[in-house]
């Protein structure tokens, strides 16, 4: 099967694709901006669409292990740490943009709003537990923090119920779109459970053979 | 006018673009023709709002809102709740492009001396129209204002009759499965209804609006009636009436139903009182763009002066 296996050559191709699809969203937003479309909300419209975007960066990142485990194919997992910076990039923008124009850094306001509201506590929790991980995904510090990091970065499972949660929260009725997300990351998790406890029970299978 | 069948989806849903806008034409030619007859006084102007708003004749000017910097007409127009037509705020533009408001009637039903039926033409006749510019305050925290076109609410209680029996008066917006593609989703529990006390019902403040900026109501507006309170969040103006009922009790309003801990019957605008989920001390005014801050959001929405009254020894943090 030719997609088992790349080379380094078109995993630099790949990757190019990958960052400029990932720039994408920030593209549109920008456009829209210049065209004046960005509905009569455009605050709200910005932050909707950078939340939007930090949260499919981070399904598409925690999707690469199941697909693995699915197909056997494990180049994928090359581009984790692209697409999990560009969930931290998206998340970044949604925070700027709650903090600068939602509310105009009225740090009174702020941290009344974060301390009082679940929803918001839940972001403002989850976008915190990403700072560690995009601080430590470059290559001298993953070698630095060794087996420690890998269990630094789990957190990204915590992070991902919480933004999702988030979601769920804020919103004032239809929760169909944040169901969405939910389900997703509700079968992600099914798949790595699946796979691991296959492994554990053949494991005490041959034990016992 | 459409067609007798109707289809189970919106056409808009499934027709190429092209194809609609066309067909958009040709109902806007139906609407003319329509609209010389009406010149000819068979049916007035108003009556065929429909699809593409008329120009209103005959409006008196009002001070109401005098010096407030009004949101513009696309504003209004194109950022809307109206769930019949879709959660989104972008949906109800689109959704109810053709949505039939002729013929309309609204029943009076209730605590009333006669339950009758009366038509929109006989609904226009019962007072002048004017404009009132109002401050309009959503309980997501967010606002507008907007120059609506109607009359007092206490105008057609005067007409309907009520009996010493009725307390409070229920509101019920039309839901149409066959033209509602959001009614078809039970997210609320359909119809949609709206509650008023009495006496809030006929302040002078609270309106019927039929139009917006001059014009007949577009449809994603609550064409072609609907209830506009300016001191209550904007959910309480239930649109497209089909039906007011009078009663004794106080009406359960559907988010009551929906969320009886986070919306309450009164639903005062009150900068004091949060959402359950989030603050409604400040509000974004529409239309300012990315670089305007948020405003402090006002007691009744800036109508104390003139409703604080009606509240008197009441705890407005219970009754929310």
């Amino acid at each position: 099967m030719p997609l088992q296996n790349i080379d380094g050559r078109q995993l630099v191709y790949i990757k190019a694709v990958v960052f400029i699809l990932g720039l994408l969203p920030l593209i549109r937003l920008t456009w829209l901006g210049f065209q004046d479309e960005l509905s009569a909300n455009p605050i709200e419209f910005i932050e909707h669409s950078t939340g939007t975007w930090a949260l499919i960066f981070l399904m598409v990142t925690l999707s690469f292990t199941p697909l693995r485990l699915i197909s056997g194919v494990s180049w994928p997992l090359r581009l984790r740490r692209m697409t999990g910076l560009f969930m931290f990039f998206y998340a970044c923008l949604h925070f700027v943009t709650y903090l600068w124009l939602d509310h105009w850094f009225d740090w009174n306001e702020i941290t009344k709003d974060i301390i009082e509201h679940p929803y918001v506590l839940v972001g403002f929790t989850a976008f915190m537990l990403t700072l560690p991980l995009a601080l430590t995904s470059n290559n001298p510090m993953q070698r630095r923090l060794g087996r420690h990091w890998r269990r630094l970065h789990k957190s990204v499972y915590l992070i991902a119920i919480l933004g999702v949660v988030h979601f769920l929260w804020l919103v004032k009725k239809d929760i169909r779109e944040p169901l969405i997300y939910a389900c997703v990351l509700g079968i992600l998790f099914l798949v790595r459970v699946y796979f691991s406890l296959r492994k554990s029970v053949r494991g005490r299978q041959e034990e016992i053979g | 006018m459409i067609s007798a069948n109707k289809p189970d989806v919106l056409p808009s849903e499934i027709t190429p673009r092209s194809v609609y806008e066309n067909r958009r034409q040709f109902l806007k030619a139906a609407g003319f023709s329509l609209a010389t007859s009406a010149v000819a006084g068979l049916v007035p102007a108003f009556a065929l709002a429909a699809n593409n708003p008329q120009k209103i004749v005959d409006i008196t000017k009002t001070d109401y809102g005098r010096g407030e910097k009004l949101t513009s007409y696309k504003d209004v127009t194109t950022y809307n709740n109206y769930y019949e037509f879709g959660s989104a705020k972008g949906d109800p533009v689109v959704h109810a492009k053709l949505f039939k408001t002729h013929p309309w009637s609204v029943e009076i039903t209730g605590e009333v001396k006669q339950e009758k039926r009366i038509s929109i033409e006989d609904i226009l006749k019962l007072a002048p129209l004017e404009e009132r510019v109002y401050r309009m305050r959503c309980v997501e925290g967010w606002s507008m204002v907007i120059p609506w076109v109607g009359f007092p609410l206490s105008k057609l209680i005067q007409h309907a009759e009520p009996t010493g029996n009725a307390k409070f008066v229920e509101f019920t917006t039309l839901a149409d499965p066959q033209q509602m593609a959001g009614v078809r989703i039970p997210i609320l529990d359909w119809p949609y209804t709206e509650g008023l006390r009495m006496d809030e019902a006929m302040h002078p403040l609270t309106i019927l609006a039929v139009g917006l900026y001059g014009e007949t109501l577009s449809n994603q507006n609550g064409a072609p009636i609907r209830l506009v309170v300016p001191w209550k969040y904007g959910f309480k103006g239930a649109k497209s009436i089909v039906r007011i009922h009078f009663t004794e009790n106080m009406p359960i309003t559907t988010w009551m139903k929906a969320s009886p801990r986070e919306y309450g019957f009164y639903a005062n605008v009150n900068p004091k009182v949060p959402h359950p989920r989030w603050s409604q001390a400040s509000e974004r005014r529409i239309g300012g763009g990315l670089l305007s801050p948020r405003i402090k959001t006002q007691l009744f929405n800036g109508y104390a002066d003139k409703v604080a009254h009606l509240y008197t020894g009441m705890d407005l943090h219970k009754n929310f």
